[in-house]
C-alpha cells in the first residue's frame, strides 16, 4: 500500500510522540504555578478552601505528572534513536542545554515527592509551600532548558560547519541563540494560560453539572483571573515572536501568512482558501496588518515566499495552523474579560450558564492552540532539521523497522490516554470537593451548612 | 584529567546509581507481585508502597540523566546506539512507560489491582533485560556497519551466550540487590514478620548472583577476550567485590547489621561495576567508539563539566533531604507521618 521510507516514519513517530508528550508537558509546566499560588493564598487568607484546591490539584497533577515523565523519557531516546545522525552532528552544540534540563527535571522530581507526602508534616504551613517552589522553577526551567534547543535548530549558531565536522563551538552562544526570547516566552506564558484554561474549564463543568459550593466559586474566579493575566501575557509573546519570524526567519511567517511578493504594507490575510493557481479566496483581508505584526509599522517592507528557493519552502497549510492558534488566543482573553467584568458588578450573575460553556469550551480549545502553534512553529521550518545546515532526511535513521515501532507507541500512548482519563474520572468522582472538606475541615462546612 | 575521563566517570556514577535506585525499584515490583500470588502481599506490599512513592520518579530520572550525559560528553555514541538500538530501545521505553504510570494511576489514583500488578512484577525484569542488551552490544560481534549505515545482527545477539548470561546476570542482580534493601528498611521499620520474609529472599538470590557473575564472566573470555584480559588485570577489583559479597551475606545470614550488609552490597556492586567499565576502556563501543574519538569538543566539554558541578551542588543537597525525609525517617517508614 505505502512504501516504506524510514525518513517520513520517523517523521511520523516522531510527531506522535510529540503530539502527545506537549499535552502533559504544558500541564506539568503550568498546573505547579496554579497549585502553589493556591496554597500561598490559602495560607495568606487563612482560607482553607484554597488549601483544598491546591491539594486535589495536586493529587490529579500527580497522575498527568506521571504520563509526562514517560513520555519525556520516550522522546528523549527517541531523538537518538530517530535522529542519530543529526544527534551526532548537534550533539556537539546542544548537549548543555539538555543536559541542564535533566538536571531542572531532577530538581523537580525531588521536590515533587517531598511536597506530595508532607502536608500535615509541618508545623507552619509555610514551610509546606515553600516545598513548592523548587517544583514550579524545575519545571519552569526545564521548559526553558528544552526550549533553547528548540530555539537553536531554529536559528542554529555558535558553532561553524567543515564537512561534517563543527569547529569553534560556543555552547552559550547556541543556547541563547536569536530565537530563545521570543520562544521562551511564549512557550511559559501558553503553559501557564492552558493550565489555568484547563483547571478553570473542569471547575466550570463542575459548577453546570452539580451547582457548586463556595469552593468551586473560589476556584474559577481564581483560575479565571489568571487565564486573563496569562492570555495578555501570551498576547505579547505572540506580537514579540512575529516580528521575531519577520527578522530571522521569514520563509516561515510568509507560508503561515500566504505572503507571496516582497511588499511594502502588506495585507495580513486571516483564514480563507488557496486556489490551484495560488490564488487566496474567500479570505479576511486586513489591510497593512501584517506589516505592523511584523515590523510595528503599517508601511514596512515583508519579505515574500517568492525569494525563497522551492525546496526551502514549508508547506502552505500551516496558514490554518496560525490562524486558530491566534483566534483561540483571542477567545481566551475576550472569555476571561467577559467573566471578571460580569463579576465587577453585583447586579449581574457570571456564574450564568452560557459563560460557564464558554468556559468550559476554552479548556480544550487552549490545549488545542498548543497543539496547533507547535505544529506551526515545526512544520514551519521544514525541510530544515537544523536551518540552513542540514535538511530532515540527512538526519534520520536508516532502520527499516520503524513502521513497527509508530504502531507499537500508538498503541502505548492510546493505553496511557484511556489510562489517564480513567483514573482521574475515579479520582474525583468518589471523592466530591465537599466531602473532602467535610472531613479535614469540619468547622468550617458546618458555618457554610448554617449559612445556607 | 581530560574531559573524556571526566565525562565517563561521572556517567558511570550516574549507571551505577541508576543501577542500585532501580533495582530496588524493579525488584520491589517483582517481590509485590509475588506475594500477592503466594497471598503474602499484607507483610510487604505496604512498606514496599511506603518507600517507592516519593521516590519512583527520581529513579526515572537517574536513567534520563545517563542518556542524556552519554549523548553530551560522546555524540558519537548517538549515532551508532540509535542506529541499532531502534528496536530494543523502543521496547525498553513502551515498558519504562507502562510501569513508570501505572505505578501512579495505582498507587495515587485507584485501588490495586492484579492486572497491574502483574505488569508491574513482569516489567520489573523486563526493562533490565532490555536495557541489558546496549552493555552487550558494546562488546563489538553484534552490530555492522555498511554503506547503507550501522545495523543490529539481530541473530548473533540472540544467539549469544555473553548476551543471555548478561540478561541473567542483571535480573537475578536486581532481585537480590531489592531484597537486600528491603531487609534493611524492613528492619527500620521494626516490622518483623516483612523483615523474616525479605531476608529469605535475599539470601535466596544471593547464590544465583554469584554464579551469575561466574559465568558471564566465562562468556566474556570466549566473546571478547581482549577484554576479558584487562580485567584479569584489574582482578584485585573483582576480587574486593567478592568479598563484599561474603560480608554482606554473613551479615544477612547472621540477622544483624543489616545497614552495613546493605553497604557491602553497595560495594560489591560498586567493585564490580567499575571494574567492568574501568576494562572496557579504551573502547565505548568496540570497535567503533574509543573514548577519545567520539567525545565532544573541548568547549562544550568544559561547559558540560560546569554545569555538572553547578547542578550537583542543587542535587546533592535536595537528595540527602529526600533520603532524610523518606530514607531515615524511623517515624515516616513505620507509617506514622
Amino acid at each position: 500500500m505505502f512504501e516504506y521510507d524510514s525518513v517520513i516514519m520517523s517523521r511520523l513517530l516522531t510527531s506522535l510522540t510529540l503530539t502527545f508528550h506537549i499535552i502533559f508537558a504544558t500541564i506539568g509546566v503550568g498546573v505547579p504555578l496554579m497549585i502553589s499560588i493556591a496554597e500561598f493564598m490559602g495560607i495568606k487568607k487563612k482560607d482553607p478552601h484554597y488549601i483544598l484546591l491546591a491539594r486535589r490539584w495536586t493529587r490529579g497533577f500527580v497522575i498527568t505528572v506521571a504520563v509526562g515523565v514517560v513520555t519525556g523519557t520516550a522522546i528523549g531516546l527517541q531523538l537518538s534513536l530517530l535522529w542519530p545522525s543529526f544527534m551526532q552532528v548537534a550533539g556537539n552544540v546542544i548537549s548543555l542545554p539538555l543536559f541542564l534540563e535533566t538536571f531542572a527535571f531532577f530538581f523537580e522530581a525531588i521536590f515533587l515527592g517531598a511536597y506530595l507526602y508532607t502536608w500535615d508534616r509541618f508545623r507552619k504551613p509555610l514551610y509546606h509551600w515553600l516545598l513548592s517552589i523548587p517544583v514550579v522553577i524545575g519545571a519552569s526551567m526545564s521548559a526553558f532548558f528544552i526550549t533553547t534547543v528548540n530555539a537553536f535548530m531554529n536559528t542554529p549558531q555558535g558553532f561553524e560547519l567543515e564537512g561534517r565536522t563543527l569547529t569553534s563551538i560556543d555552547p552559550i552562544d547556541a543556547m541563547f541563540n536569536p530565537a530563545t526570547p521570543t520562544k521562551v516566552f511564549h512557550v511559559l506564558s501558553t503553559a501557564y494560560l492552558t493550565s489555568a484554561a484547563v483547571l478553570a474549564a473542569i471547575t466550570a463543568f463542575y459548577i453546570l453539572k452539580k451547582k457548586g459550593s463556595d469552593y468551586h466559586k473560589k476556584a474559577l474566579k481564581l483560575t479565571v483571573g489568571s487565564i486573563f493575566i496569562f492570555a495578555l501575557l501570551t498576547a505579547v509573546a505572540g506580537d514579540l515572536s512575529a516580528k521575531f519570524l519577520a527578522e530571522h526567519q521569514p520563509e516561515k511567517l510568509a507560508a503561515g501568512e500566504w505572503h507571496f511578493e516582497t511588499e511594502k504594507g502588506a495585507d495580513l490575510i486571516v483564514f480563507g482558501t488557496l486556489s490551484e493557481d495560488m490564488e487566496v479566496e474567500n479570505e479576511i483581508r486586513l489591510p497593512n496588518v501584517l506589516s505592523f505584526l511584523a515590523k510595528g509599522e503599517f508601511d514596512a517592507k515583508v519579505t515574500g515566499l517568492e525569494e525563497i528557493p522551492d525546496d526551502e519552502q514549508p508547506p502552505l497549510w500551516i496558514h490554518y495552523m496560525f490562524d486558530l492558534m491566534v483566534m483561540i488566543g483571542f477567545y481566551s482573553l475576550g472569555v476571561s474579560l467577559l467573566f471578571l467584568i460580569l463579576a465587577r458588578f453585583k447586579k449581574w450573575n457570571e456564574y450564568n450558564r452560557w459563560l460557564l460553556w464558554l468556559i468550559v469550551i476554552n479548556g480544550p480549545l487552549a490545549m488545542l492552540a498548543i497543539e496547533f502553534g507547535w505544529i506551526f512553529a515545526e512544520v514551519g521550518r521544514q525541510p530544515w532539521i537544523l536551518r540552513g545546515y542540514m535538511k530532515v532526511a540527512e538526519g534520520a535513521t536508516t532502520s527499516p523497522h520503524v513502521d513497527w515501532m509508530f504502531v507499537l507507541f500508538l498503541a502505548l500512548y492510546f493505553v496511557l490516554g484511556v489510562g489517564v482519563v480513567v483514573v482521574l474520572r475515579k479520582l474525583f468522582k468518589n471523592n466530591p470537593a465537599e466531602l473532602e472538606l467535610e472531613q479535614r475541615y469540619p468547622e468550617i462546612s458546618r458555618q457554610e451548612g448554617d449559612e445556607h | 584529567m581530560a574531559y573524556e575521563m571526566i565525562g565517563i566517570t561521572v556517567l558511570w556514577i550516574f549507571l551505577y546509581g541508576y543501577l542500585i535506585v532501580a533495582s530496588i525499584d524493579f525488584g520491589a515490583g517483582f517481590f509485590a507481585y509475588y506475594a500477592k500470588i503466594t497471598k503474602r502481599d499484607h507483610v510487604i506490599n505496604k512498606l514496599i508502597s511506603r518507600y517507592l512513592s516519593p521516590v519512583w520518579e527520581v529513579t526515572n530520572v537517574f536513567f534520563v540523566f545517563f542518556f542524556v550525559g552519554l549523548i553530551g560528553f560522546f555524540p558519537d555514541a548517538a549515532y551508532y546506539y540509535g542506529q541499532t538500538l531502534l528496536i530494543p530501545g523502543s521496547i525498553a521505553i513502551v515498558l519504562i512507560a507502562i510501569r513508570g504510570s501505572f505505578y501512579a494511576f495505582e498507587n495515587y489514583g485507584s485501588k490495586e489491582s492484579n492486572v497491574y500488578l502483574f505488569l508491574y512484577g513482569a516489567t520489573g525484569l523486563l526493562i533490565p533485560a532490555a536495557l541489558s542488551t546496549a552493555l552487550t552490544i558494546s562488546e563489538g560481534g553484534f552490530i555492522k556497519e555498511t554503506e547503507t549505515g550501522v545495523h543490529l545482527e539481530t541473530t548473533a545477539l540472540l544467539t549469544s551466550p555473553y548476551s543471555w548470561s548478561v540478561v541473567f546476570l542483571a535480573i537475578v542482580s536486581v532481585l537480590y540487590i531489592s531484597a537486600c534493601f528491603l531487609t534493611f528498611y524492613a528492619y527500620r521499620a521494626d516490622d518483623q514478620d516483612a523483615l523474616e520474609l525479605i531476608r529469605k529472599y535475599a539470601l535466596f538470590w544471593s547464590s544465583p548472583t554469584i554464579i551469575a557473575s561466574l559465568t558471564t564472566f566465562i562468556a566474556m573470555s570466549q566473546h571478547n577476550e581482549a577484554h576479558f584480559n584487562r580485567m584479569m588485570e584489574y582482578w584485585w577489583v573483582f576480587g574486593g567485590s567478592v568479598a563484599f559479597f561474603l560480608v554482606a551475606l554473613f551479615f544477612i545470614y547472621q540477622g544483624k547489621y543489616y545497614g552495613w550488609a546493605f553497604i557491602a552490597v553497595m560495594l560489591q556492586f560498586l567493585f564490580a561495576f567499575f571494574g567492568y567499565g574501568a576494562s572496557h576502556l579504551p573502547y565505548l563501543l568496540y570497535p567503533y567508539i574509543t573514548i577519545s574519538e567520539g567525545v565532544v569538543n573541548d568547549s562544550m566539554g568544559l561547559a558540560l563539566v560546569i554545569a555538572f558541578i553547578a547542578g550537583l551542588c542543587l542535587l546533592l543537597p535536595s537528595l540527602f533531604m529526600l533520603m532524610r525525609m523518606f530514607l531515615f525517617d524511623a517515624d515516616y517508614i513505620k507509617g506514622k507521618k
